[in-house]
């Protein structure tokens, strides 16, 4: 019985007309499942690298060489908010805004709360400096975040009115 | 001087919509309709070769020269890479277009490709751009329903796929090598060149590696020729014979310190003391500018009584910086302390050096480590010494990288320790520490 589901795997295969070589769909991939099950497992590895015709050693590498993502034992929380770290944010007080939000929620960078509802990240740039301190929840950004604007972000995102 | 009209914005700055029938009223694919039935590939890219036109990515090499490096009659297939991994701090102006007006660089895309004779096309998008990455999502789709992308696009035998490719947040991948590389499905280690890309790029094929905003450039090139992008922006410095012009529209990304921050899109040319007061609302906080961080973090750094250096390709390197970069500028004001500026540009290149090449892996991380210990009142006089040192040894200038992204790390380093000098001294001398929030240096090497 295979880890990955019926549906996992199809939306994996149907990628790979659009390359030359089956191995240019690993980072797909792994996009796939990463959003699926919020961590790439490592049975999940092997059945890429089975698809792709690949040793799970080369899916291996190439996923650790992203810190994007993560491994079973490092699971994402169900929203993962990232604050950026980098220059027109830390002169903006994107560090004050990552130090709020460490206390707030009472993890360090790249941890997850207990109720497994928020993981807490740094980020480089995200190319949002116009609205700077900038944030991300998953994908999308928000901008000029103060720590009240924090504070209803992260309510949200625990599901509270 | 009459207002600058924006040409490149036009659309987004009066909120227009970026779906394909509005695209299309506003005469957009009208370049591309003219394209197929009036030119040859070859005509299109002399087009872009007369206008002058340098790459937008940060380079600024000329584009239409870059496609002739392609080898001729190549059987095929040739690939186009979109770099819109657009991951230099400060930098943002390639977001914008891809989510507000998605169709104006999709159809330089197309045009790309007919003139280089791609019919497939990657668009390597950073993962962090997700709306980007719906908005060109659907773009395409409506693109492929109406007939402009797919087989015989406009019945005129041009055929040409769009995929995207989304990245995973490494900075690196943004070098056009390490693009291809991460493409292919590895790790997005920059490769050594030659061979270049238009030889051998991605799956060992010819394959051209262009920015978004250059695509974007392309569409109005063949709608409105070369001519009238030539009438844009700043000829030849007589007294540098490698400076091969400016032209064109550019977008400025303009942060920091300012009342304003944002994008705006002028003639190249446009000094940093009319970015700052005229385009950004001047200095926040009614205080004054102590320098700015021009054209991403990688170029260096500007003092305040460099802000009449006019951001061109040929502007930046009179006051020592690397050159125009991605034509961002990061004001920072009288208040900031240039330890912390130089930490966190240390910082970021510590943690997104590839761990490829030992001088940057090890570089890069020893000018944080440094910067580190003076923000903490332990810096010693001669720290400035040795990160000048690093600064200066790591890089393909003085040969010890593969890729440029260690030049961009020790520049601003480098730029610094001359230009802020006495402030950095006393800053040692008197043991200062930094007021500003200090998180660990986590994620670092």
């Amino acid at each position: 019985m295979a880890f990955l589901s019926e549906s996992i795997r199809k939306r994996i295969e149907d990628y790979i007309p659009r390359y030359p070589s089956k191995q240019a769909v690993t980072l797909p991939a792994l996009h796939i499942v990463h959003d699926e099950l919020r961590c790439v497992p490592r049975q999940a590895i092997r059945e890429i690298a089975e698809i792709l015709g690949l040793s799970s050693a080369q899916v291996h590498d190439t996923m650790t060489f992203y810190q994007f993502f993560r491994e079973e034992d490092q699971k994402l929380g169900k929203a993962r908010l990232w604050v950026c770290r980098s220059l027109a944010c830390q002169i903006r007080g994107g560090e004050e805004l990552l130090n709020h939000l460490c206390d707030k929620l009472h993890v360090q960078p790249g941890g997850t709360t207990p109720d497994g509802k928020i993981t807490l990240e740094f980020a480089e740039c995200l190319g949002a400096c116009e609205g700077a301190p900038a944030v991300m929840i998953d994908d999308e950004h928000v901008h000029n975040v103060t720590n009240e604007k924090a504070d209803e972000v992260i309510n949200e995102l625990r599901g509270n009115p | 001087m009459t207002e600058f009209e924006p040409v490149l914005l036009k659309r987004i700055s009066k909120k227009a919509s970026p779906s394909l029938d509005a695209y299309r009223a506003d005469g957009g694919y009208r370049a591309l309709t003219k394209a197929l039935n009036e030119m040859t590939p070859a005509y299109v890219v002399d087009s872009v070769k007369a206008s002058g036109m340098r790459g937008r990515g940060g380079a600024g090499f000329p584009c239409g020269v870059k496609w002739t490096f392609l080898p001729k009659d190549h059987p095929g297939p040739i690939y186009l890479c979109i770099n819109a991994d657009e991951s230099e701090p400060c930098t943002f102006n390639n977001r914008i277009l891809m989510e507000e007006d998605p169709h104006q660089v999709l159809e330089g895309v197309v045009l790309a490709c007919y003139a280089i004779g791609a019919k497939t096309a990657y668009f390597y998008l950073r993962y962090e751009y997700g709306r980007a990455y719906r908005a060109l999502q659907k773009a395409i789709d409506e693109m492929y329903a109406a007939g402009l992308l797919g087989k015989n696009i406009m019945g005129k035998g041009l055929d040409c796929d769009i995929f995207l490719h989304r990245g995973a947040g490494a900075y690196i991948c943004g070098e056009e090598t390490g693009l291809i590389e991460s493409l292919e499905g590895k790790r997005g280690w920059p490769r050594i060149k030659p061979p270049f890309p238009a030889i051998e790029g991605a799956f060992r094929k010819p394959t051209i590696v262009n920015n978004v905003e250059t695509m974007a450039c392309v569409t109005h090139i063949i709608d409105r020729g070369a001519d009238w992008f030539k009438s844009i922006g700043v000829p030849p410095d007589p007294k540098n014979p490698r400076d091969a012009g400016s032209y064109g529209p550019k977008l400025y990304c303009i942060s920091g310190h300012v009342n304003n921050p944002g994008c705006v899109e002028l003639p190249l040319g446009v000094t940093v003391r009319e970015l700052i007061d005229k385009h950004g609302g001047g200095v926040w906080k009614g205080r004054k500018a102590k320098g700015v961080i021009p054209g991403g973090i990688s170029m260096g750094i500007m003092t305040e009584a460099e802000f009449d250096t006019p951001l061109d390709f040929n502007g930046p390197g009179k006051v020592g910086c690397l050159g125009l970069g991605t034509a961002a500028i990061t004001v920072f004001d009288d208040q900031t302390s240039i330890v912390d500026v130089l930490y966190g540009i240390a910082r970021f290149f510590a943690h997104e050096s590839c761990g490829q090449c030992t001088p940057c892996r090890e570089g890069t991380g020893w000018m944080m480590k440094i910067l580190d210990r003076m923000r903490k009142g332990l810096g010693r006089v001669e720290d400035l010494k040795i990160l000048d040192d690093v600064a200066k040894s790591i890089g393909i200038m003085p040969g010890t990288t593969i890729c440029g992204l260690a030049d961009g790390a020790g520049w601003p380093i480098k730029n610094a320790v001359q230009k802020f000098r006495s402030e950095l001294e006393e800053y040692i001398r008197k043991g200062e520490r930094s007021t500003a929030a200090s998180l660990q240096m986590v994620g670092a090497h």
